[in-house]
């Protein structure tokens, strides 16, 4: 206080006013915040679990709270622009009305689409079955895309043009995702690019940031010494294994190499194996849908079991994978961090790679052409009218399993678990001993929904909001399950590692969205008998459509753009901007070794210096 | 409510002021004023501006009592003259202040630095490196780390911090190492 005092009666009456009125700034901005800071979800559940077990677990549940607001703020944006027109005009509100588009130049044929939106009267149970199988009612209903069979919504005098709206939306939401996760990945990914010595290993790290001070509770204490004391443990020998390993003969490097292709030729023709396991389960599932194929119609198969069979298989691989990785990749004989990173690796890729064999055998189904069925419309018309609606649902019902089962396992699995072992002491369940919140399994789980939400909206629309009702739903049963049944993990992963960890992943789960997406979008033809794309070849076609109704300067600068003319020198030109940031960030760290070195020599000549007065005081 | 009793205990301008000189925002202030007058007995509460808790009291604080380094935080922020680590309020909310969200990361190494440093002398040595990595691993025999893995620790921690190669860290050193720490900014907090 007494320094700033001082400081203030030196300046002049200009720079006072300007100070006070900063001040004063900052002091409304803080009161700002910190209304705002009521308004943050869950702040307080955060506090106390991060209070509890650490940072690390409490990067998850952070994690959690961001896809809630992304799925959340997606949903608002297709809704605004998709949904929100046509229940403006289906009330009648500022005058407007709906044109839905009339099929110009098509095969009659291919616009055949009788969805069977129960009529009659049904059994209850009906009902429900198609609520968890998208079937039935929920066919005609905004969930899927066949309902968005709408050519223009006029309001008053303004033409909205739906179909360029919805595919317009979609890259919204795409690109939304991907700027919104880079800038919070921005920080960390700066850091690993620009320091040479890897943080998250540094020692200095782990002993000047290693305590969490946020820590309140005395059991969690004890446990953070512990883990902090194994976690050292840990790193020194990992070190001194690496100098172990720095010194192998030939001999040995061989053996290891030969021995690690043959693992990995195991481990492809596992995944080979499952993956064709689930292209006939799809293909299995879906004939089994085709109840009277001599009437080349399609009926979907009343039974349930038949219906969620594709998910099952999806989930049974995705359980099983992890643990055969860590089987293993024992025999390895890597380093254990390295370790864990390419368990982590395989795991991710497995969880995304099932969603893409499922939906490449749904392809493989719907453009089966082998005996003309598709002459008329490029698709397999008569066993899927509205083949889109057919996707969603798959995606509908994948996302419906994946939650049950998340919330069947804490209830069959865990809570008999925590209840066995505090009441039964016999000896093999006490070594089986609590469970420990696995963050990488969770993170997995997490990424695995949301990469099927942003595939299936362009398919569903409504998909983002029970997206996000289902992740709201999930922090607060992830929450009791921790609470309640869990003991904190004995080798704790680090706040700031697990944050780049996980939108690393995420990031990797969206650019394999890009895939299916690209496919469907560009290459396959648009179903004729419903949607909003019923007069284009392919959905992508609405674009270029609209390009040609611009005027003819800003059609030449488009179409200018996405030639050849163009691409080539502007990507040779990104190449060289980015050797020369590569160039100049070595250029950089080679001024710093030189600085380092530069210090050394100047304590050199400090202690040299001091030796000289202290002999010359004598 | 309780928000409401507490302001008109604390007078406007030296709220004001509080909030000018420290990082932490009016509720936190407030807050920490309701804190610190819980720790003092009941005829102390009116003066409690000039009012000291003793360090056993401070210590009753949840959020210092799991920690291994609260005797040192004591210390460090403790204006006392006679050396017995009491603490003002001033001295605690400045306490509060290092440790909040909103303080700059010089400010938090700068203290970071003072509270590793056991002895006092403006460096950290081995000893107080020693000393350092005993805290963390926990009290008690079978805590500690074996003398070989502490030489070991204690080589690697130099290695990567000490730039002028004198055996020591001073205080530039010790902020450089952690301005390039990812986990020091989360992990150096304490929120009421």
């Amino acid at each position: 206080r007494d320094s700033q005092q001082a400081e203030t009666e030196h300046l002049s009456r200009w720079k006072r006013w300007r100070r006070t009125s900063s001040k004063s700034l900052k002091k409304a901005l803080s009161e700002v915040r910190g209304l705002s800071s009521y308004l943050v979800l869950w702040r307080r559940d955060i506090h106390s679990i991060e209070g509890k077990f650490g940072t690390g677990i409490q990067s998850y549940f952070s994690f959690l709270r961001f896809l809630v607001l992304l799925n959340f703020i997606i949903f608002i944006l297709v809704f605004s622009f998709v949904i929100l027109p046509i229940i403006i005009s289906k009330y009648g509100i500022f005058n407007s009305t709906i044109a839905y588009i009339s099929p110009k130049n098509i095969d009659k044929n291919c616009t055949i689409y009788e969805p069977s939106g129960n009529k009659g009267l049904v059994y209850f149970y009906t009902y429900l079955k198609d609520l968890f199988s998208g079937t039935g009612f929920l066919e005609v209903t905004s969930l899927f895309y066949g309902y968005y069979t709408i050519d223009t919504v006029w309001i008053s005098v303004m033409r909205y043009n739906l179909p360029l709206a919805y595919l317009l939306a979609t890259f919204a939401y795409l690109a939304l995702s991907f700027l919104w996760i880079m800038k919070r990945s921005g920080e960390g990914f700066m850091q690993n690019l620009v320091h040479d010595a890897d943080p998250f290993q540094s020692y200095c790290n782990k002993v000047f940031a290693g305590w969490d001070f946020c820590i309140t509770d005395p059991n969690a204490a004890q446990l953070k010494h512990r883990s902090l004391q194994y976690e050292l443990q840990m790193d020194l020998q990992e070190e001194k294994l690496k100098q172990k390993i720095a010194e192998r003969t030939m001999k040995e490097k061989l053996r290891i190499y030969s021995l690690r292709i043959f693992i990995n030729i195991i481990v492809i023709a596992i995944l080979s194996g499952c993956f064709y396991a689930i292209y006939r389960v799809t293909v299995f599932s879906q004939g089994n849908s085709n109840v009277s194929i001599r009437n080349d119609t399609r009926t979907d198969s009343p039974n349930l079991f038949m219906q969620y069979l594709p998910s099952m298989v999806i989930t049974l691989v995705n359980f099983n994978g992890p643990l055969i990785f860590a089987f293993l990749i024992r025999y390895e004989d890597y380093a254990p961090a390295l370790e864990i990173k390419l368990t982590l690796m395989r795991c991710v890729f497995v969880r995304l790679a099932n969603i893409g064999v499922l939906l490449f055998s749904l392809w493989g189904q719907i453009s089966n052409c082998d005996t003309d069925k598709c002459k008329p419309c490029g698709y397999n018309y008569k066993l899927y009218p509205c083949w889109e609606s057919d996707v969603g649902r798959e995606m509908y019902k994948l996302m419906i399993f994946d939650f049950l089962v998340i919330l069947a396992v804490p209830l069959f699995v865990d809570f008999p678990r925590r209840l066995l072992v505090t009441h039964c002491s016999c000896k093999l369940i006490q070594w089986f001993g609590q469970k420990e919140f696995q963050i990488s399994d969770n993170v997995l789980e997490i990424i695995y929904g949301q990469t099927i939400c942003w595939i299936g909206t362009f398919f569903s629309p409504l998909l983002p909001a029970i997206a996000t009702i289902k992740y709201f739903i999930i922090f607060y049963v992830k929450k009791v399950i921790l609470i309640h049944t869990c003991k904190p993990a004995a080798r704790p992963i680090r706040a700031s590692s697990s944050n780049f960890f996980f939108l690393g992943m995420l990031l990797i789960g969206l650019i394999l969205a890009f895939i299916p997406l690209g496919v469907s979008i560009a290459r396959i033809p648009s179903s004729k008998a419903c949607g909003p794309f019923r007069n284009f070849n392919t959905s992508w076609e609405v674009i270029p459509d609209t390009v040609l109704q611009f005027p003819t300067a800003l059609q030449q600068i488009l179409f200018g753009m996405a030639s050849e003319a163009f691409a080539v020198p502007f990507f040779m030109i990104i190449c060289i901007i980015m050797f020369y940031v590569i160039a100049l960030a070595r250029a950089h760290k080679r001024v710093v070794e030189q600085l380092r070195e530069q210090l050394v020599l100047e304590s050199h000549d400090k202690m040299f210096l001091i030796r000289k007065i202290a002999e010359a005081q004598r | 409510g309780a928000m409401g009793g507490s302001a008109s205990l604390i007078p406007r301008d030296l709220l004001g002021e509080y909030q000018e000189l420290t990082f932490l925002s009016k509720q936190e202030i407030l807050l920490a004023y309701k804190r610190f007058s819980e720790l003092l007995p009941k005829e102390e509460r009116e003066s409690a501006f000039s009012a000291r808790v003793p360090k056993s009291h401070i210590l009753t604080l949840p959020e210092l009592r799991a920690n291994p380094f609260q005797h040192r935080i004591c210390h460090v922020f403790s204006t006392s003259e006679t050396g017995d680590d009491s603490m003002s309020f001033e001295d605690f909310l400045d306490m509060l202040s290092v440790f909040s969200d909103s303080a700059t990361s010089d400010i938090k190494s700068y203290y970071a630095f003072r509270i590793f440093d056991f002895d006092d002398d403006g460096t950290l040595d081995r000893k107080d490196l020693e000393q350092l990595v005993n805290c963390l691993t926990g009290q008690g025999e079978e805590s500690r780390l074996s003398s070989a893995e502490m030489e070991q620790l204690i080589h690697n921690i130099l290695e990567e911090s000490d730039i002028d190669r004198d055996g020591t860290i001073n205080l530039s050193e010790f902020q450089h190492v952690v301005s390039r720490s990812p986990d020091f900014a989360s992990s150096f907090k304490i929120v009421l």
